[in-house]
């Protein structure tokens, strides 16, 4: 196996329910090393949900996640915290903490999992604003920045420990054509400069096809996966009806209930 | 040629000394987050002065931003570095390159106007006050102009929403208004009784805590429960709302975010105020009553006691006073609410402010009724 095709996270039949309401279940894909992986599929297809299952907030009602070759659900304390320590995440909202500056966010991590001295904390969070192209707005408050900057800011906060791998919940989500445009490019810059896995959960086709390396579907109502693979060979080739309604930005076959594996 | 080395297997620092004042570090292992913790002192203070300064990369195995920002602050420190053993190309370059890129952005400016001095922060800070001030006035005057629109057309009131309001700053706060009534004409009683027991006149308890409850300490306690219950839950529900642009969408749709929003809140906290008073004071009676019979005397006899010594005014003066106090801490709460400004904290920052500023205001209130009712002779 060479080190581009290393499996970081694998997922083996997975299955999410709430209240005895199933999200979805078997679900199984894989994700390697360096690429930009992408979850996509409709509102409430439950994209953001297996999201969460993957880094580990909500536990699995069946199956298996592992990342790094670690099973997330199984660690505790020390271990746990190490391999959190080795992902990072864009939230959908930026999620930044309303009291502190863009730099004192981008500080937390550093302060909670290294012991670097405050001087050194401060220039790494300035290099990731920077990287991020928000040197200028370091001492402000999250409060007084735009949509844009704070996905951006939520980004630098997710890298501040050099991850291996990040996870991005919609990116792009409300925003403009071309503030989503620069925040792809960024996305495919660091992924090619530093090597980050990114999985990354988004609707915006745009988005999808710019910055895929592969990706999956989910459907609401096939309660899984229903396709797997390249987005632009699953946008010219794929024979399944959701799938090809969702490329073309079609309304949904009548029945939309897909039957797995079109593409 | 002095040599040491610092850290562990995993990475490590090595200082040479080259020449006059010229230093070598090498640097061998992983230079990332916990190697460069651990190495920054040491790494630092090699390299302060030095002239030139050399960094040897030859045995990094990998570099994080970490490990970037340790080297390019050694550059710094020593005026510059000749760099070897890295290579033009690959990972290790591009986080070096990014990074130099990354910190060489322009830093924020630093705000305008903290170079003032020390008269003109008084001024501003004066100036910035008297904004304030201004603000609050406009906000009575448009509350006052809602209030009369109100009048002109009740049925514009929003009454199910006024009877909300009334459910939980009223009836929800009776068992606490009853509690801490009840303790305080208990306490009241039995404090006084220690002191005039002295001279034989534990008969007039009654007249003390009656009065002091009916026209003072009803009405000041059921305030302070309002100002903490339902002051800051006003400022905490606008300022959520105000945060989530809520307030915005009203004005938008053509309806004034007073009306709608503040007039209800204010007119439940001016009905509830007196009835709240009302129960602090009989509950209140109760506990000085039980302090009276635990000391002797009969029910009858406290009857008639309070009979002698309280007048009806006693009463209607202190439920009047609370129908203000309320009109007060709903405002105050409201534009804490209103006004706040964005994020979690301001939410935060706003019901503390509408607890501060009713406490206060009704302390102040409380005054000017002394004064008031003292000129009347009542």
């Amino acid at each position: 196996m060479t080190v581009a095709d290393e499996t970081v996270i694998r997922v083996t039949d997975l299955a999410a329910r709430f209240d005895g309401r199933t999200v979805f279940e078997r679900v199984g894909f894989e994700v390697r090393r360096g690429e930009v992986f992408v979850i996509l599929g409709g509102s409430g297809s439950g994209k953001s949900t297996l999201l969460k299952h993957i880094i580990g907030l909500y536990p699995p009602a069946e199956g298996r996640i592992e990342i790094l070759g670690e099973d997330m659900a199984a660690l505790e304390g020390d271990a746990r915290r190490a391999l959190l320590r080795r992902i990072g995440v864009m939230w959908q909202s930026g999620a930044l903490f309303g009291s502190l500056t863009l730099e004192g966010n981008v500080e937390v991590p550093l302060e909670e999992h290294t012991s670097l001295p405050g001087e050194a904390r401060a220039l790494v969070a300035r290099a990731k604003l920077g990287l991020v192209g928000l040197a200028d707005a370091a001492a402000r408050l999250p409060a007084e920045i735009s949509g844009g900057m704070a996905k951006r800011a939520g980004i630098a906060r997710a890298m501040a420990l050099d991850p291996p791998i990040l996870f991005l919940d919609e990116p792009s989500a409300g925003l403009d054509p071309v503030t989503s445009a620069g925040l792809d490019a960024l996305i495919k810059q660091i992924a090619r400069d530093l090597g980050t896995t990114f999985v990354v959960v988004t609707h915006e086709l745009q988005s999808i096809l710019a910055i895929g390396d592969r990706c999956i579907m989910l459907d609401k109502a096939a309660r899984g996966l229903i396709a797997e693979g390249d987005p632009r060979r699953l946008r010219d080739e794929s024979t399944n009806p959701t799938v090809r309604a969702f490329f073309r930005r079609e309304a949904p076959p009548d029945g939309a209930a897909a039957t797995a594996g079109g593409a | 040629m002095a040599r040491d080395t610092t850290g562990t297997t995993a990475a490590a620092l090595e200082a040479r000394a080259e020449g006059v004042g010229g230093v070598r570090l090498l640097f061998r292992g992983a230079l990332d987050a916990g190697a460069v913790a651990r190495l920054w002192p040491e790494a630092t203070r090699r390299a302060r002065g030095a002239a030139p300064l050399t960094l040897d990369l030859g045995g990094v195995t990998a570099l994080d931003t970490a490990g970037a920002v340790l080297l390019l602050r050694l550059e710094r420190e020593a005026g510059g570095a000749r760099w070897q053993g890295l290579a033009t190309e690959g990972p290790s370059r591009a986080v070096l390159e990014r990074t130099r890129r990354a910190l060489e952005a322009p830093s924020p400016a630093a705000p305008a106007g903290d170079d003032l001095p020390w008269v003109g922060r008084i001024g501003r800070a004066t100036v910035r006050r008297g904004g304030g001030t201004l603000d609050q006035i406009a906000f009575l005057g448009e509350a006052l102009v809602a209030g009369a629109g109100a009048v002109r057309r009740p049925w514009r009131l929003r009454f199910g929403e006024t009877l909300r309001h009334l459910d939980e700053a009223g009836l929800r706060a009776f068992g606490l208004v009853v509690l801490l009534g009840f303790l305080i004409g208990l306490i009241l009683a039995f404090q006084s009784s220690v002191s005039l027991r002295r001279f034989g006149a534990e008969y007039y308890i009654p007249n003390l805590v009656g009065i002091s409850l009916l026209r003072e300490l009803g009405p000041l306690m059921a305030a302070v429960v309002l100002a903490g219950r339902t002051g800051s839950a006003f400022a905490a529900e606008l300022g959520t709302m105000r945060v989530n642009e809520e307030v915005d969408a009203l004005r938008i749709m053509g309806i004034d975010p007073i009306a709608w929003l503040v007039l209800p809140r204010v007119l439940a906290a001016i009905l509830v105020m007196p009835v709240l008073a009302l129960l602090m004071d009989l509950s209140g009676l109760l506990g000085m009553g039980v302090v009276m019979l635990s000391l002797g005397y009969v029910p009858a006899g406290i009857a008639g006691q309070l009979q002698y010594a309280l007048r009806l005014w006693d009463l209607w003066g202190g439920l009047w006073k609370a129908a203000a106090f309320g009109l007060s801490i709903g405002l105050i709460g409201c534009r804490a609410g209103l006004n706040a400004g964005g994020g979690p904290r301001a939410v935060g920052d706003a019901a503390t402010g509408a607890v501060v500023g009713g406490i206060v205001s009704i302390v102040v209130l409380d005054g000017a009724f002394a004064v008031v009712f003292y000129r009347l002779g009542w």
